[in-house]
């Protein structure tokens, strides 16, 4: 059997984040991780500030964690082994997110097809009844050809 | 016969202009942060996002970060947008252009929704990118941006947004 097991997932999971250089420069951490679904989390940080004048995180920086919370989620699923990309993604804000809070993700790949899958995310910061941003993505899936082949 | 004020020496205006956009992305830390700079010619930006390793989402292919893409995208958005509503009020003068020059800029738009579309993996390069508000009403604009790096016909990255527009204060 080749199955790998959640256990040995994650810890691949968790490798697999701590070598993205972009990731580690975000300090993104992985919080939960089953088939199909991610939760990571960012740490609130000064320097991430789009708005100067609030001090609200830029909405780069939770598309950046949506992004890559979504491609854990995919490659979390169990008929998915190889390495994915995103195709789009597309992100609405709800609120901005509480100055000085975390912001924590949840990714949820909802359907995947021989070439494609399909995922769900939200963002959060500690009221985690009214999400900062939503987000739906389509991501690669399958060996890429070799260009020009 | 009516007398025209005499028109301000093109560098005084220059100044003025490239030191309100310096301090407009200067007072952002994540633009500061990701190292995005804006080149002007006139009204028109480039956002350019210079190559460095933190950027890296994959360090096998070894391909730019799709969230460091986004960033980066809706960056120059907000910028295009804030700019454009920057420019006007200093083009009119009068107490706006004067806060301006104090530092004092209106709020920045907040985004409603983002798309991206990865067209092509972000080599470890360069990334320029330039924006187009398609509409710009009283309470939402519509902004396009597309990216390129080595080849400006070959976008590798292209992107939508909705923003809420700040209220200006008008007399």
């Amino acid at each position: 059997m080749t199955q790998t097991t959640t256990a040995e997932r994650r810890k691949m999971a968790e490798q697999f984040i701590s070598v993205i250089p972009h990731s580690r420069d975000l300090g993104m951490a992985l919080e939960d991780f089953g088939d199909g679904m991610a939760e990571m989390s960012i740490e609130y940080d000064p320097r991430f500030v789009g708005d100067p004048d609030t001090g609200v995180l830029h909405g780069g920086v939770i598309t950046a964690l949506l992004d890559t919370c979504s491609g854990v989620a995919v490659s979390s699923h169990s008929s998915v082994t190889e390495a994915t990309a995103t195709i789009d993604l597309r992100i609405d804000y709800m609120r901005p997110a509480t100055p000085g809070q975390r912001i924590l993700a949840k990714a949820q790949c909802y359907r995947v097809t021989k070439s494609v899958a399909f995922v769900h995310a939200k963002a959060y910061d500690e009221n985690e009844d009214a999400p900062v941003a939503t987000a739906a993505g389509a991501f690669t899936v399958g060996l890429p050809k070799k260009e020009g082949a | 016969m009516m007398t025209r004020p005499k028109p301000e020496p093109v560098q005084v205006i220059k100044q003025r202009r490239d030191a309100a956009l310096a301090k407009l992305a200067g007072n952002v830390p994540y633009i500061q942060h990701l190292g995005v700079n804006f080149d002007r010619r006139g009204d028109e930006l480039t956002a350019i996002l210079p190559y460095n390793e933190n950027l890296i989402g994959n360090p096998f292919l070894p391909a730019i970060h799709g969230g460091a893409i986004g960033a980066f995208m809706e960056i120059a958005a907000v910028m295009e947008l804030m700019w454009s509503i920057v420019w006007q009020q200093m083009e009119n003068g009068g107490p706006a252009a004067e806060a301006i020059e104090r530092g004092a800029f209106p709020a920045m738009p907040k985004t409603i929704d983002f798309t991206v579309d990865y067209l092509r993996t972000g080599l470890p390069r360069d990334a320029y990118a330039r924006a187009r508000v398609n509409r710009s009403g009283r309470r939402y604009a519509s902004v396009n941006v597309e990216a390129w790096q080595d080849n400006k016909t070959r976008i590798f990255s292209q992107a939508t947004g909705h923003f809420l527009m700040p209220q200006l204060i008008t007399e």
